[in-house]
């Protein structure tokens, strides 16, 4: 079961048990993003709010399987503090890491590298991904 | 291992797998898939337009084929539509049918139960043509039954659109019932037969239905291709959804006229391959003996079943299906999560809201696990699944979901 074990790593399984930056707010100075994936249900919303060029807040809540709600709280904790284009590299990076596209090692994603296993099954890219998916399109809709 | 007189047949099965996904698409006997080949390899050409041998010999496999289903299915076979398959089939009774007849203030009775493609087009009818839906109340094992549609039955009922066979519970609505009531009110009955026709024997004449529809890939014939029956009298009266080549009769600059049905309603060229490839899964049918088939399916069930009940953390939902579904979940575990796990172990499993999320969001859940079983799967086959349910248990525990 050797992939599964890469599949469900300790970091994922506790920012599922233990997700950071959960719950949304109501602050107009968030922009806001709810993605769906029309075949599982699953069902994320992220809220970035900007600040001096930078990611202020990030914020994520929704529901779906642990490797899409984990990587929500991943993406958010990444994303937080980070400058504008830092974020965008970070997130095109971590959308190709998952999808099986070449992506840059140079670029740091921190935690969120733990994601690299589901690479391995390509059933489960879009749960990686719709929260970072989200993300990117909070930066777009300014 | 046990022998199953029919796992031979299918050479999708490899050792490796255990297949329990057919409700979504049943495996294709090696007779299919060497019709299709047949067809591609020595005739592949066009079907009523050349006079030369390939085409003839192809109209009269298309033809045949015809005749095929209408007998499996008691009907006749100008009351047979080729159509892309079930989704088509009852879109074309929506689009064609309901436009026609149904008017403001009629209703039209759907259920929980419905697979998308049997209560989607009927709600784009209702609401074009500002006529009513209305829901079967289920029961508390959500059931379609004859007190529940009893109870919605009125005078202003057009038409019925129901399931014979639900594809996520299993359960077999008492259609015979259904039909009788709903006639001697004056309304229309459709049957959504795509789980239905691979499970039981069918008669349209006795059930005295309207309209039944079901998919070739579903009963081990190719995709691409799904049946519509429909009463002579009310196909006589439909207009066409789809014009061009072969459905008509003459064409003039303003008007023109169409062939008889059922070829008005296929228009252009059409599966052909797919059509000769579904008549050779009703010879497979016919020289099979269906109700021992379904006797194994059952006791394959039952036996997995019975043993996934005692494990704790496995929630069912439908205990008393008559037919070969299990739909289930492991508690705490996202389906899509557990779906995984059976992946690795490659037990195909199918895991979301099985585009019925009606019934979905009824069961007060996101989505779930189905197995599906058939007449080629094992008790061996249901041994490993089971296994795996107890390891996918573990496994999520061990790791603090
Ligand atoms: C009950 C039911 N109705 C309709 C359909 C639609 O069949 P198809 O996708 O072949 O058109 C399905 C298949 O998923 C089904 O299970």
């Amino acid at each position: 079961m050797d992939s599964l074990d890469n599949l469900y790593r300790e970091i994922i399984l506790d920012h599922y048990k233990n997700p950071r930056n959960k719950g949304l707010v109501t602050d107009p100075g968030y922009v806001t993003v709810r993605i769906k994936n029309p075949s599982c249900g699953d069902e994320i919303t992220v809220q970035t709010r900007l600040e001096d060029g930078k990611i202020g807040d990030c914020r994520h809540e929704g529901k779906g399987c642990s490797i899409c709600c984990s990587s929500a709280s991943v993406m958010t904790e990444t994303m937080i503090g980070k400058p504008l284009e830092t974020a965008h590299a970070v997130a095109a990076n971590y959308l190709n890491m998952v999808s099986g596209k070449p992506f840059d090692p140079a670029v740091d994603l921190e935690e969120a590298e733990v994601y690299a296993g589901v690479r391995q099954f390509p059933a489960r890219v879009k749960c990686a991904s719709i929260a970072w998916q989200a993300f990117l399109q909070t930066l777009e809709k300014k | 291992m046990e022998k199953n007189p029919w796992r031979g047949d299918f050479p999708q099965m490899d050792a490796d797998s255990v297949f329990l996904d057919n409700a979504a698409s049943s495996l294709k006997p090696q007779s299919v898939i060497d019709a299709v080949d047949r067809y591609y390899r020595e005739l592949s050409a066009n079907v009523h337009r050349g006079v030369y041998f390939q085409s003839y010999e192809a109209t009269r496999l298309y033809e045949e084929t015809r005749e095929k289903v209408a007998k499996f299915i008691h009907a006749d076979p100008e009351e047979i539509v080729y159509t892309r398959g079930a989704t088509a089939a009852l879109n074309l009774v929506a689009a064609s049918f309901g436009m026609e007849q149904v008017g403001e203030g009629d209703e039209i009775i759907v259920s929980e139960l419905e697979h998308h493609s049997s209560v989607l087009p009927w709600q784009h009818v209702a609401s074009v043509k500002k006529a009513q839906l209305v829901y079967v109340p289920l029961d508390e094992q959500h059931r379609i039954t004859l007190d529940g549609f009893r109870s919605v039955l009125s005078e202003r009922t057009k038409v019925v659109a129901l399931t014979l066979v639900s594809n996520v519970m299993g359960y077999v609505t008492p259609m015979a019932e259904i039909i009788a009531l709903a006639h001697a009110r004056g309304a229309v009955v459709v049957v959504d037969a795509a789980q239905a026709v691979q499970h039981m024997p069918i008669d349209v004449k006795r059930l005295d239905v309207d309209f039944l529809a079901f998919s070739g890939h579903k009963m081990l014939g190719p995709t691409g291709i799904g049946i519509l029956y429909g009463r002579r009298k009310w196909l006589d009266a439909m207009e066409p959804i789809e014009y061009g080549g072969d459905m008509i009769d003459i064409v003039e600059k303003n008007v023109s006229t169409w062939k008889d049905t059922p070829y008005k309603f296929e228009a252009g060229t059409m599966p052909i391959a797919s059509v000769i490839g579904l008549g050779a899964a009703i010879d497979y049918w016919n020289a099979s003996d269906l109700d021992k088939m379904e006797d194994h399916t059952r006791r394959v069930r039952q036996y997995v079943f019975t043993q996934m009940k005692k494990i704790p953390g496995v929630t069912i939902y439908n205990p008393s299906a008559e037919s070969g579904i299990i739909a289930f979940n492991l508690d705490g575990v996202h389906p899509h999560d557990a779906s995984t796990f059976f992946a690795e172990r490659k037990v195909c499993l199918r895991a979301g809201h099985h585009c019925a999320q009606l019934l979905i969001k009824r069961l007060g859940i996101d989505a779930c696990l189905r197995a599906s079983f058939f007449f080629y799967n094992t008790f061996a086959d249901g041994d490993r699944f089971v296994e795996t349910i107890k390891e996918a248990v573990r496994f999520f525990r061990n790791i603090g979901f």
